[in-house]
This record gives C-alpha cells, sequence and structure tokens, in this order.
C-alpha cells in the first residue's frame, strides 16, 4: 500500500514488546503488512501505515498490542453522528 | 423458495444440502447493479447456512462468508471447478471486513454457525478457512475454544482462493490490501447515488433561497438562478464523489478535505467560466460553495478506503468541517445579498 498513504503519527498502535510471545498472528492478518517477528519478537515497521483495522489487536492471545478501540468505519457522516451523540450525553472528554 | 443461485442439492449425512451455481445469472448481476447504486444495498442478503459447490466430500475445505449477497457472489464465482463447503453466516447483509468491524463478523457466530449446520457430523476434518479480512472481529484462537474447529485465515481477495487452496499457503501479496483505480470506481456510483435524497431537499431550498428579492419572492429568479445551484452542486458531486475518489493517489495532499476543495475549486472556476448569467458576486458564491461541498464529499469517501484510520479521519475533520461550514456559510450569504446589491 505505499501508493496510499494517509496522516503521519495518528494512527493509535501500540506493541508491548515484552508481553509479546512471537506467535506472528499479528503480522499474518494485517492487511499493510506492517509488523514483523524477529527472534521471537514483533516489531512494527511501518506504524503509519495502520488503519486502526484491530485486527492484530484481536488475534493477539497476550494482549500485547493496543489500537484506538473507538468503532466505526470512519466516513465523515459517522463521525458527525457520534460527536452529536457526545455533545448530547454531556461527555466531552 | 429455492433462492436461484441454488442449482440442486448434495445429498449428505445430515441431509440434502444446496448446491450453489459459480457463473453468475443475469439476475445475480441487476442485483449487483442494485447493490452498486443503493438501490437494494441494505437489504441484499443470502440466507445464513450451509452451501455446497461441485460434490464435495468429508475431506473438502469449509469456506467462511457474509451473507451479504454481493459478498457471496463475489466468493461463489471464483469457486468453479472446486469441490468445497461454503458456510454463510449472518452479518445482517454486511460485508467481511465492515461486519468484522461491527462485530457481527465474530467468533461466536461463526461458532454458532458450525453447530447450527451440524459441520462436525458432515467433515472429517476440523478446520475452516475464514477471509483475513474478517480477522479485524474474529479471534481465531476463540473459534477453536467454541466449537473445536481450527479458524485458518485465507487470502483477502475471493480471486486468490484457488491457488490458497491448491498451495495450502498464502503468499504475501494475497495478504495485501489493495485500492487499483477499477477497486475505487466500483465505488463511485454508490457515493453519488445515495445523494438522490439529498439532492431533491437540497433543490427545494435552492428554489425557495434563489426567489428571495426585494418584491419579496420572484418565482422567475428562483427558476433560474436555483437552477444554476442545482447545477452547480452536481459539478461540487463530480468533483468530490467522482473525481476525487477515482484520481485519488494523484491528487495532492494527504487530508481528503484538502483534495476535494482543490478539486472543487479547480471545476468550480470552469463552471463559474461557463455560466454567462451570474454576477461576480454570485460567481463568488458559486466558488465557494462548489469548494465547500466537494470538500466534504472527498472527506465522506474515507470511509470507503482501505487506508485512512479512525483517527487519522477524526483529525482531519477538525480542519476540514470549519472549512466546510464557513464557505457553506459565505456562499449563502453572498447568494442571499445579490439580488438586494
Amino acid at each position: 500500500m505505499q501508493d496510499f498513504r494517509y496522516l503521519d503519527d495518528t494512527a493509535i498502535l501500540r506493541l508491548t514488546a515484552e508481553k509479546c510471545v512471537g506467535c506472528g498472528n499479528c503480522a499474518l492478518v494485517c492487511p499493510h503488512r506492517i509488523f514483523r517477528v524477529r527472534e521471537q519478537k514483533a516489531e512494527i515497521l511501518d506504524p503509519n501505515g495502520c488503519m486502526e483495522c484491530g485486527a492484530c489487536a484481536i488475534n493477539c492471545p497476550v494482549g500485547a498490542i493496543y489500537v484506538n478501540p473507538d468503532d466505526g468505519c470512519g466516513c465523515a457522516a459517522y463521525i458527525i453522528n457520534s460527536w452529536i451523540a457526545r455533545m448530547k450525553t454531556g461527555c466531552g472528554c | 423458495m429455492i433462492s436461484p443461485f441454488v442449482d440442486g442439492f448434495l445429498e449428505t449425512a445430515i441431509g440434502p444440502i444446496p448446491r450453489v451455481a459459480t457463473i453468475l445469472s443475469r439476475l445475480d448481476h441487476l442485483g449487483t447493479f442494485g447493490a452498486r447504486t443503493g438501490f437494494t444495498r441494505d437489504n441484499y442478503k443470502v440466507t445464513p447456512g450451509l452451501y455446497c459447490v461441485g460434490n464435495p466430500a468429508g475431506s473438502s475445505p469449509v469456506l467462511v462468508t457474509a451473507n451479504y449477497k454481493l459478498t457471496f457472489d463475489a466468493l461463489r464465482k471464483e469457486l468453479a471447478g472446486i469441490d468445497c463447503w461454503i458456510l454463510v453466516i449472518d452479518t445482517r447483509g454486511i460485508n467481511v471486513w465492515c461486519a468484522g468491524g461491527k462485530g457481527t463478523f465474530s467468533a461466536e457466530e461463526v461458532a454458532f454457525q458450525v453447530q447450527r449446520a451440524k459441520l462436525d457430523k458432515l467433515v472429517s476434518h476440523r478446520e475452516l478457512i475464514l477471509p483475513q479480512l474478517s480477522a479485524n472481529g474474529v479471534a481465531a484462537r476463540d473459534v477453536k475454544k467454541l466449537c473445536g474447529f481450527k479458524a485458518r485465515f485465507g487470502p483477502i481477495l475471493a480471486a486468490r482462493l484457488p491457488e490458497f487452496l491448491q498451495t495450502g499457503k498464502a503468499r504475501e501479496d494475497m495478504r495485501a490490501v489493495t485500492f487499483n483505480f477499477r477497486e475505487r470506481a466500483a465505488l463511485v456510483p454508490l457515493e453519488i447515488c445515495l445523494l438522490w435524497k439529498h439532492l431533491l431537499v437540497a433543490g427545494l431550498l435552492f428554489f425557495f433561497l434563489s426567489g428571495i428579492s426585494p418584491e419579496v419572492f420572484s418565482k422567475a429568479a428562483a427558476q433560474s438562478r436555483g437552477a444554476t445551484l442545482i447545477l452547480a452542486t452536481l459539478t461540487a458531486i463530480l468533483a468530490g464523489a467522482a473525481l476525487t475518489p477515482l484520481f485519488l493517489p494523484w491528487i495532492p495532499f494527504r487530508q481528503f478535505w484538502l483534495k476535494g476543495a482543490l478539486l472543487g475549486g479547480l471545476s468550480s472556476i470552469f463552471f463559474v467560466a461557463g455560466t454567462t448569467t451570474a454576477s461576480p458576486v454570485e460567481k463568488l458564491a458559486l466558488i465557494l460553495w462548489i469548494s465547500g461541498c466537494a470538500s466534504y464529499l472527498a472527506m465522506n469517501f474515507t470511509g470507503a478506503t482501505p487506508f485512512t484510520s479512525l483517527s487519522g479521519v477524526a483529525k482531519e475533520m477538525r480542519k476540514g468541517l470549519p472549512f466546510q461550514i464557513i464557505t457553506a456559510a459565505l456562499a449563502l450569504m453572498f447568494w442571499l445579498a445579490e439580488p438586494f446589491i
């Protein structure tokens, strides 16, 4: 997906190396191929390639990966609705 | 009623299993057209459950898919000459990736359908092949825990399944998502067709706003200026919902609202150059309106791409939305003011 780059330093994706058991699930499922496993540890090769789909996190057996948990497809209309809903419930945090 | 894509039944130990055609009929293509243009998109479903292709045996592979008919068709048309089972799970008529994201394509649902279909009495192995793009909703290890079947992720595209089934492996290029010109072009009709209702409401509003004049309401102005506004809006739709998706990688900027504003701005210049009746103030209003509208439509297209993160979209919207609101407000102001100048 090198033809398509989105905003740098924005996607929320964290890998806790100490927890990683090197199973390789993250590298297998990632549709943007941003992981690599070396010496029994996963590493993120291209953090800016992440689209926060969450496949790596849900398939990590030890919870070593954290991805922005907000659900939604990322279309503007949906986000506007979620912002309005948040304003209505009075929680801006 | 038997679905038209079922071309027979296979007698098995657990009863007859519907066998599906691997060639799409005229009816299927018509359905695809309906889904791609939004007419039948919201209720285009296949009944969940077990189907088969060819003459599968106990050792044949089991492919799991969503019950969106477009997804189901995309799968079966790639399976000519292959003997296999297809387990359709209930994703409420949503495609694999979106259903994964929304939680309906889940380990629980896969396990439920495995048990409901009595798959363990039908096949001798204990393995399911899931589309890779369901991995955002399915924790493979949970499937095993819940129903005893091991979930393996196959390739992203159904077109690569024959190779995957033959070699037992997914090559790196089968696991990376693509977004080529053809894939983007397939999305454009829906982007446009979903706007018809909005356009109808907008048209009535344009007619009303364009008629406001010193003599309270001018029907002639309402008609001619209202028509200009509708044409301007169609130009914005062309720029933001068609040209932006089509030429996406070649348009400068990474933020979609900027891509749309740029193409909208350029289109608006052509548009006002082509209108002979508009005054300078009206032309300014049209440029602002087309630019802002195209910017919003382009920004909304982020939801249809396979590479924009939710954090990124939220971030660009904090800049894009103010731009769009301000351009639209200024456009409205200039448009309303013109008859009084």
